[in-house]
Parts: structure tokens; sequence; C-alpha cells
């Protein structure tokens, strides 16, 4: 390069400079407060932060069907974590799902949601990034098997699944109904978990939030939809309200994965965007007819369960659960009627019994009722029995479970 | 509390007075700091026990305080001791160490820390009776293979790495053996003079 050309190019860095910087002038507080609540909105937290780590340092194991992805550090140190980064080059990863030199994203981060997020709201959630305490960590390297370490196959990955766009809103629908859409589907990113997964591990959009099992966790997360068997069709606005918020309503209490959504992210929401979702949520339409269950029990080990289900219930469900599972809701929520109970999959109840679990503690529930585990107590005939009991009791419309299937479920990853 | 803490009940009792199960330890009467410190332990991932982990994964640290208060709280009484099934010589191998300590080996005799009664002292340090020999040379265990650890510095991971794994089954043996104590209580937050830094009892 001549010495002109570069007297030039420094020139132009001078003119260039100011604008450069300005990402790095300390941002209006009221700008920082909108991106941590909207971080918030799109938990960050909970990949970007490894067990007992650093906030926001990454670092955090995500096993996939593919292979371990370790989390980035996105604090602003400028060598190990996203410092040296515009607000342009954020907004293109967000919005894209590229890095700053170009390259390709791992879907794992939900770009393919956060496409949605507009650029005002990138901008806040960039500003706010800038004013976490930096961490210097450098990115552990992905572990993914052959061909997954490949990291052009995104390429395909992305003609299948992205579809790369703001967020529209429909000006036929009402601003709250919009807010909902924008959340429930940008931010909030809830697709990534209620919409079936193929093999390639993209979300299949002709089915959006009808429900699915989630890779390598083994829990089924329910359908969204209206559909009155399987969705959200029986619930208020205000059950869905407490459901996100507080972790506990009185259709059903928050568990599995959907308790650290509601323990980093919902419950810091204000009552206006989370109305907003449960609104969009509620007008879901069912794409297609529910998944039709079928029986793979004979009848006779069907009944046989049935009977031995009943006793067990008694004995060890009923004081809690009631009688006639009506539970004693918000505390104890109700079986009977309860969708999570009687859906298609029976990965839920199963591991419920087996494992127990507590709703998340939240600034609407601080200490929660907890679901004793029962795998030490009950024994694999057992367990199918109770859950083909509260499956077909009380008119839950649920399928038998065999012993086979509690057995499986022992082995899910607890943790 | 008690309905709040049921998932609880399963492995350690609904008093937390611990169940058939050997593994799954005695809770109640141990100082609420102890207790809280584990819970702590166990919902970030330190302490490792998946069915813990799971449990605890999203409660509040006031929560958790509150659930180690209630169980410190409970004085429900302590089983019978277990029979000795060990030899008289590895039962006093067991008295030595605990009361003794073994000065060759640069080990502390359990009670400079646990106390005279083994009762624990407050905030941080449990009490070592009504505790099943399986539990205990499994928790010293845990702490010999970096399995256990608690807040740095880490007495009992250097305690434990001074034993060796016939001290460890001595020392279980005779602690499992010794009746429960009469009058349950630890000792009030400093009264006792530690022989070394232990980061779970501040000073």
């Amino acid at each position: 390069m001549s010495r002109i050309s570069t007297g030039l190019l420094a020139g132009l860095m001078l003119v260039l400079s100011p604008i450069a910087t300005s990402a790095q002038q300390p941002a209006d507080p009221a700008v920082i407060a909108k991106g941590e609540y909207l971080a918030r909105a799109g938990d960050c937290i909970a990949c970007h932060t490894a067990r007992e780590g650093k906030t926001f340092a990454g670092g955090l194991p995500m096993k996939t069907p593919f292979g371990t992805l370790y989390t980035s550090n996105i604090t602003p140190d400028p060598q190990t974590g996203i410092g040296t980064w515009t607000s342009d080059q954020f907004y293109q990863m967000m919005h894209s799902g590229r890095f700053p030199d170009g390259g390709l994203v791992y879907p794992a981060m939900p770009f393919a949601s956060y496409t949605k997020v507009t650029r005002e709201d990138s901008d806040a959630i960039y500003a706010y990034l800038r004013t976490v305490t930096p961490v210097k960590q450098l990115n552990k390297p992905h572990d993914l098997t052959f061909p997954f370490n490949n990291r052009s196959l995104i390429l395909g990955w992305r003609t299948l699944f992205f579809r790369e766009g703001e967020f529209k809103p429909d000006p036929t629908k009402s601003a709250e109904w919009n807010r909902g859409n924008y959340l429930v589907e940008g931010l909030g990113h809830c697709g990534m978990c209620h919409t079936p997964i193929n093999a390639l591990g993209g979300s299949k959009q002709s089915q959006a939030f009808e429900g699915g099992l989630i890779p390598m966790q083994n829990w089924y997360a329910p359908s969204l939809t209206s559909n009155k068997e399987t969705g959200l069709g029986d619930w208020t606005i205000e059950e869905i309200v407490d459901y996100l918020r507080k972790g506990v309503s009185a259709k059903g209490a928050v568990y599995g994965p959907m308790a650290e959504v509601v323990y980093n992210s919902l419950q810091y929401l204000n009552d206006d965007d989370v109305r907003a979702m449960a609104v969009y949520l509620k007008g879901l339409a069912q794409g297609g007819p529910p998944e039709k269950a079928s029986t793979s029990l004979p009848s006779a080990e069907s009944s046989l369960l049935l009977s031995l289900g009943k006793s067990i219930y008694d004995r060890d469900c009923a004081s809690c659960h009631g009688a006639t599972g009506q539970g004693m809701p918000p505390d104890y929520p109700p079986l009977a009627g309860n969708q999570s109970i009687q859906m298609v999959s029976s990965v839920n109840p199963v591991r419920m019994v087996l494992n127990g679990g507590y709703p998340p503690g939240t600034s609407g529930n601080p200490t929660p009722h907890g679901m004793p585990p029962f795998a030490q107590k009950l024994s694999d005939d057992e367990v199918a029995a109770v859950v083909t009991y509260i499956r077909t009791a009380w008119g839950n419309r649920g399928e038998p479970v065999s012993a086979r299937q509690a057995n499986e479920l022992r082995a899910a990853t607890l943790n | 509390m008690a309905a709040r803490v049921l998932a609880c009940a399963p492995c350690h009792g609904a008093e937390g007075e611990g169940t058939s199960d050997a593994y799954f330890p005695r809770l109640a009467g141990k100082p609420a700091g102890y207790l809280y410190n584990q819970l702590i332990a166990f919902r970030d991932g330190r302490r490792k026990y998946p069915p813990m982990n799971y449990l605890l994964e999203f409660q509040t640290d006031d929560y958790l305080k509150k659930i180690a208060e209630y169980f410190a709280s409970l004085r429900p009484a302590f089983p019978p001791p277990v029979p000795p099934v060990d030899s008289k010589e590895i039962l006093a191998r067991g008295e030595s160490i605990v009361k003794n300590g073994d000065a060759q080996h640069g080990i502390p005799p359990c009670s400079a820390c646990h106390g005279q009664t083994l009762g624990g002292m407050e905030p941080g340090i449990p009490g070592l009776l009504g505790l099943r020999a399986a539990y205990i040379s499994g928790q010293l265990g845990g702490w010999r293979y970096g399995t256990r650890t608690a807040f740095a510095p880490d007495c009992m991971q250097i305690v434990a790495g001074l034993l060796t794994e016939d001290d460890v089954k001595a020392v279980a043996a005779y602690l499992s053996s010794r009746p429960a104590p009469a009058d349950p209580s630890f000792a009030p937050r400093g009264s006792l003079p530690m022989p070394l830094e232990c980061g779970s009892e501040p000073h």
C-alpha cells in the first residue's frame, strides 16, 4: 500500500472514528434498563452463565444430539467477550445468525427467533450488555461429532429452517396481541421447545407450538395451541398469566425445563407483557388434528394396571391431589382434566412420579410446595399402574403406560 | 413448612429423622448454617447428587435458608445405634481417631471441631451421630476423591486426605455405633478452638 493511500485511509479512519466509537459512549440509563428487561425476556442468562460461573461469561455445556456446545462469553471483555463488537455487529448476530467476521452461528443460539427482534430492542440489549462486569474467560471449543463439527452444514440448516426478518405487526389484531406475538415468537423463543423438532434439529413450522419432545432432556414440551384436549383451550388468561409469572396456577404448576424459564425470565416481566403473551398464546390455532394416541397395551394388562394404580393413588397421592384428582391449587395441582397428564406423550407424568419436583421459587410464589420423588419407593409396574390410573380416571382421556416406559425414564438425565 | 418440604420426606423422613436407607442422612437438628451450605452446594451443582441437584435447581437463597432453619429446629428421636459388626480393634481405632486424632499422621481429632459430644457447632459444623456407617464412609470417600467439596479452605478435604481406607472404615464404624445424645444440641458459634481454618465456619 502506498504512503499516500495509507494516509488517505488514516484520514478516513479519523473521519469515521466518531461514528465507530459512538457505540462506546455510555448509553441513556433508560435504554440500559430497557435492555436489561429485554435480556430477561430473552433469557440470555440461562445459557450464557455456567453453574457457579460468572454472569454472562458463558461456558455452560449444552448437550445436543450432535455433540456438546459450550455457550459463549457475552460480557464486554474486549479479548474474550464481545467488548469490541459494535451495535451493528450485535444486531447482525441477533438478526442473521452471523458473527462479526461473517461466520455462521450454531442454531442452538435462537437467532431463528431473535431475528424478529427490532433494531431498537437489539440496540437496548446491546447497551445493557456493555454495562455488565467484563469477565476475561476464553470460550471453550465445541465438542461436536463428525459431521456436525463442520460449520458449513449450518448453511443447509439455514436454508431449510431459517426465515430472516423482523417482526411485522398484524394491523388486523390488537396492540396487545401483537406485543404477545412479538415476545412469544421473538425474544421468548418459545418455539425452540414447543414446536416439534425433526431429526435435523429444525422446528417444523407447519406444526408451530403443537408441542414436542425436547432432545436430550427427555421432557415433553406440551402444545400451546388452543386445542381443548392438549393445548391451552380451557385456560383463562388469568391462569396463563399466573402460570408464566408465578410458576403455579389453578390449572397446573410449571416443572422440568419450564421451571428454568419462569425462574430466570418470565417472573421478571411486567404484567402487561405477560398478559399480552397469554392473549397471544390463547389465540394460537391448531394447524392440524391432534396426534392420535395408539393403545399399545392389551386391555387385560390395562385393567390390571388400573386396579393396582388406584390402590397406589389412594395410598400415596390422594392426600395432596385429592380423592378424585381435584388437587388443591395452586400448591397441589389438579390431575383431573390436566392436559400435561393426559397428552399423547406420557413422559412428563412418568417423570414427575419418578423424580418429583419443585416449581421455581418466584416473587409470586417464593416458597413453593415440592412433590416427593417416588423412584425408590415404587417399582416399574407400580409407576406404570399409577400413571395409567391418573391418565384414565375422572374423565381423563390419556392412554395406558407400560412398565417398560417407566423403566426407560429412570435413566433420564435429571439435571 | 412440613407440607412444603414433603419432597424431602421419602429419603430423609417426614421430620428429617432419616429412613431405613443407610445412604440418606438425618437432617434434623443439624446446624442451620451447615444445612444451608449443603442446599446451596446442591442447587449450584458443586455438591453432586442428581436427585438433589434437580429438586433444588430453581429455589432462592431465602427459601433454602427457611428449609435449613426448619430442619435444624426439629428434634425427632434418634434411631437406635446399629450393633457394630466390626471387630473391637477397628472400633477402638475409630474411637481413638475421633477423640484423639492421630498426631503421627497430622490427623486432628473429630471432636476438635465437631465437639466433645459430637453434636456439631453453629453455624456450619454438623453433628456426627445418628448417621449410618455407609453414609459416613461415603462422605469421607467423597472428600478424599474430590467429589464432595466445601468452601475454601476446605478443611474436611484436608482431613479426609490424611485418612487411609482403614481409618475411614474405623471412624464410620465407631461413630455409627454410638448411642444418640440424651440432649442433642450443637456447641455455640466460636466455642471450640478449631485446629484448622474452615471456609464453612467463618470466624
